[in-house]
């Protein structure tokens, strides 16, 4: 009786997995690195938000749950496994790191890398080892405009953007201003992120007076003295690129003082710390979210599917860095099965998804990507830009403006400085 | 001390390492490759740091060295259109000793936590001047060309064999240089300086001198260990010259220990493989597990893995 019992139970065991494992011979899984900073002080405002939108979208793309045209399970069938990697520990680990992910744990493709010099010194790695590498978050624009890559793209538009994107809202906003001053890490991102401003305020209003650029040290958490000086320019606006743990710091030490009050402030990632400083941003503080995400994301499905589904699992709405991961994987999946269509629905090669990633235009919860420029692997985006106002102890933002694509991205083969300081040519 | 017996086999045991590098390297997969490439770079800073610790010396600095041998490695390529390994390296080391000759004249007068916090200083101050500097990309860092050597681009497939293979070679010849100084009067020094300096020098020995020459030895061995990650890595950014970078290089010296000039390599070795795995299995706390390995060998082994292998001395 009792080996019977044990027999059926193994026929059955067996019945019931025979179709599955002839399934997954079928479709392999398609295994993507993701690298995010897990530790360290950019890990909470963007590693943490983007690692988990990338397992909250992956897990709703193999169970088939993401809006059309996204609904297929996994990429065009495949399930999607995942290798998570921290991006702590400097280049030449990340550089180690991401030969590991593809020699050794043999991923299909990585997506990842925050920081713009883990960036710089992946590219020419992803390429050596011919690996199909998305970045989805680091800013630099030098990456394709110093270089051109076949397997590297980037579905985010660059920091140029945010600052062209703040300059032109400043001056639909305060047309008769006279002086701006800035207040900008001294790393690679403050620094250009102010270049790139100020040279776009001079190109805009050629009468406006630069008065000061304060450039304290990355993490110096006490900007008093700075402060001080800011509020002796009396500018009429200040531009700030600074983020998380700075940028709260700013504005925690710069309410007092009255000092957005006195100037109005351009905070190009003030999405990060807006409802969490409710009460310390004045209200009329230009809000940036480097792009269409968060309060600026278009009312479309994809945005209303990543809201609801972000906020139902985390308690807290996605932010930029959400929606930037959630993109980049969304247009990954689409290049993916374009390609297997086009392979007679036989899983692709890196290079027929590359092919069709390369100029590829998809929409995504903030609206469309074009991979329009970098030979087709740098995507460009709308952007906009609001004023804080607090609606019944709520932080909003109000006086959206839009700016389209083109008007705020160098067009193809144009570098972004020289774009800017020819005066926007498109 | 370990250095001094008569059955040393220091030499051999360097050459066979080479031999196996250069035999076994093509059977391993690639990923190894290039993290042994890695551990040989950092293994070269940490030799450096060894001969200062065996005189009681412990630089919080020495990624300058390493610094500014991945810069002079990158700006051959950015200026001069040089791709060599060979001659990054040389150059790199020429650099770090040109800067050490310099420096060294001023640290050679400090001891204790004023010699560790000044070395540290004059890093950072390199990081501060780097980071400023937009033609060399900031703190984004600049890419730097595929290595060569004598002229020729090996094909993808052998690029990692070669480079590790010249970069060995380069290593265990510096460190057989390294371990014919320790067996001169001038290297003998180091221990009697750490236990009295006051009686060297009534010896008639000059402490500042002997400390000097560890300075500038320990620069050019961090410069072509600098000089060999960048060409590895193909990158290099003035996060090489931060203070945390040189804290990797202290972990792996105490990691090793200091009694054979081998030590820092297999230290370097086993600090790659700790922390590729701790990625690996705890993402989210690679670091703990890095810093739970260092206190157990703290702990367990006070005198760093090398007293694995050799034998404790009679009496």
């Amino acid at each position: 009786m009792h080996s019977l019992r044990k027999l059926a139970t193994a026929v059955a065991a067996a019945l019931a997995l025979a179709p599955v494992s002839v399934l997954a011979q079928d479709a392999a899984p398609v295994k993507i690195g993701v690298v995010a900073f897990l530790s360290g002080a950019a890990a909470s405002p963007f590693g943490v938000p983007a690692r988990n939108a990338a397992e909250l979208v992956i897990e709703l793309m193999n169970a088939g749950k993401a809006p059309a045209p996204y609904d297929t399970k996994g990429f065009g069938g495949s399930k999607i496994e995942t290798v998570i990697i921290d991006e702590s520990g400097g280049t030449t680990t990340q550089v180690t790191e991401f030969r590991n992910l593809v020699q050794r744990h043999n991923v299909d493709l990585v997506i990842g890398y925050i920081s713009s010099s883990s960036c710089v010194g992946i590219a020419p790695v992803a390429e050596e080892l011919k690996m199909l590498t998305n970045f989805f978050d680091c800013g630099t624009p030098r990456i394709f405009e110093d270089a051109s890559y076949k397997y590297v793209f980037r579905t985010s538009p660059t920091s140029t953007m945010d600052s062209v994107g703040a300059a032109l809202y400043l001056k639909d906003a305060k047309p008769k201003m006279k002086s701006i001053a800035g207040i900008n890490q001294n790393y690679a991102w403050g620094q250009d992120s102010w270049v790139d401003f100020e040279a776009s305020m001079k190109q805009l209003m050629p009468k406006i007076e630069v008065k000061m650029s304060q450039m304290p040290k990355l993490f110096a958490g006490q900007y008093n003295a700075e402060i001080s000086t800011l509020l002796g320019s009396k500018a009429d606006a200040i531009h700030s690129s600074f983020w998380d743990g700075d940028l709260e710091a700013l504005i925690l030490q710069a309410a007092p003082r009255g000092l957005f009050k006195k100037s109005t402030g351009v905070l190009t990632t003030g999405e990060t710390a807006m409802y969490k400083l409710a009460k310390q941003i004045p209200d009329g503080t230009i809000l940036g979210a480097r792009g269409p995400f968060g309060p600026y994301a278009p009312d479309n499905a994809y945005n209303r599917w990543l809201v609801k589904e972000f906020q139902e699992r985390y308690l807290v709405p996605p932010t930029y860095p959400s929606y930037q991961m959630a993109q980049a994987i969304m247009g990954v999946k689409l290049a993916w099965e374009k390609a297997q269509a086009a392979n007679g629905g036989k899983r692709p090669s890196k290079e027929q998804v590359a092919a069709a990633l390369e100029n590829s235009t998809f929409e995504g919860p903030g609206g469309t990507v074009k991979m329009a420029i970098g030979k087709g692997h740098q995507a460009i985006m709308e952007t906009a830009y609001g004023m804080s106002k607090v609606v019944g102890g709520k932080m909003t933002v109000t006086k959206v403006k839009r700016y389209p694509a083109e008007m705020v991205n160098p067009p193809e083969g144009v570098k972004s400085a020289d774009w800017i300081k020819g005066g926007f040519k498109k | 001390m370990r250095l001094d017996t008569n059955r040393d086999r220091t030499l051999p045991i360097l050459g066979a390492v080479l031999l196996a590098v250069i035999v076994f390297g093509p059977l391993l997969p690639k990923w190894a490759l290039f993290l042994l490439t890695i551990a040989i770079a950092k293994g070269l800073v940490s030799l450096g740091l060894m001969l200062q610790l065996r005189a009681g010396l412990v630089s919080f600095g020495q990624a300058l060295y390493y610094c500014i041998g991945g810069y002079t490695a990158g700006s051959l390529g950015r200026y001069f259109n040089i791709s060599d390994m060979l001659l990054q390296m040389i150059c790199g080391a020429f650099a770090a000793v040109f800067v050490a000759l310099i420096l060294g004249l001023l640290l050679a007068r400090y001891r204790g936590i004023f010699y560790g916090l000044l070395s540290m200083a004059l890093s950072m101050i390199l990081y501060g001047l780097l980071a400023k500097s937009e033609s060399l990309g900031s703190t984004d860092g600049i890419n730097i060309l595929p290595s060569t050597v004598f002229g020729i681009r090996p094909s993808q497939e052998w690029l990692r064999y070669v480079v590790i293979v010249t970069g060995c070679s380069v290593a265990v010849f510096a460190t057989a240089l390294v371990h014919r100084y320790l067996k001169t009067p001038l290297g003998r020094l180091a221990p009697a300086i750490k236990d009295n300096e006051i009686r060297v020098e009534y010896m008639g020995a000059s402490v500042r001198q002997a400390i000097y020459v560890k300075y500038v030895i320990a620069a050019a061995l961090s410069g072509i260990g600098g000089a060999l990650a960048a060409t590895a890595v193909g990158h290099i950014d003035p996060d090489m010259a931060y203070w945390t970078t040189s804290g990797e290089f202290i972990f792996i010296t105490i990691l090793a220990g200091t009694r054979s000039v081998a030590a820092p390599f297999l230290g370097a070795m086993i600090f790659e493989i700790i922390r590729t795995v701790a990625f690996d299995i705890s993402p989210n706390t690679w670091q703990m597990t890095l810093g739970i390995s260092l206190l157990l060998v703290i702990v367990f082994l006070p005198e760093g893995l090398w007293s694995l292998f050799g034998r404790r001395k009679a009496g």
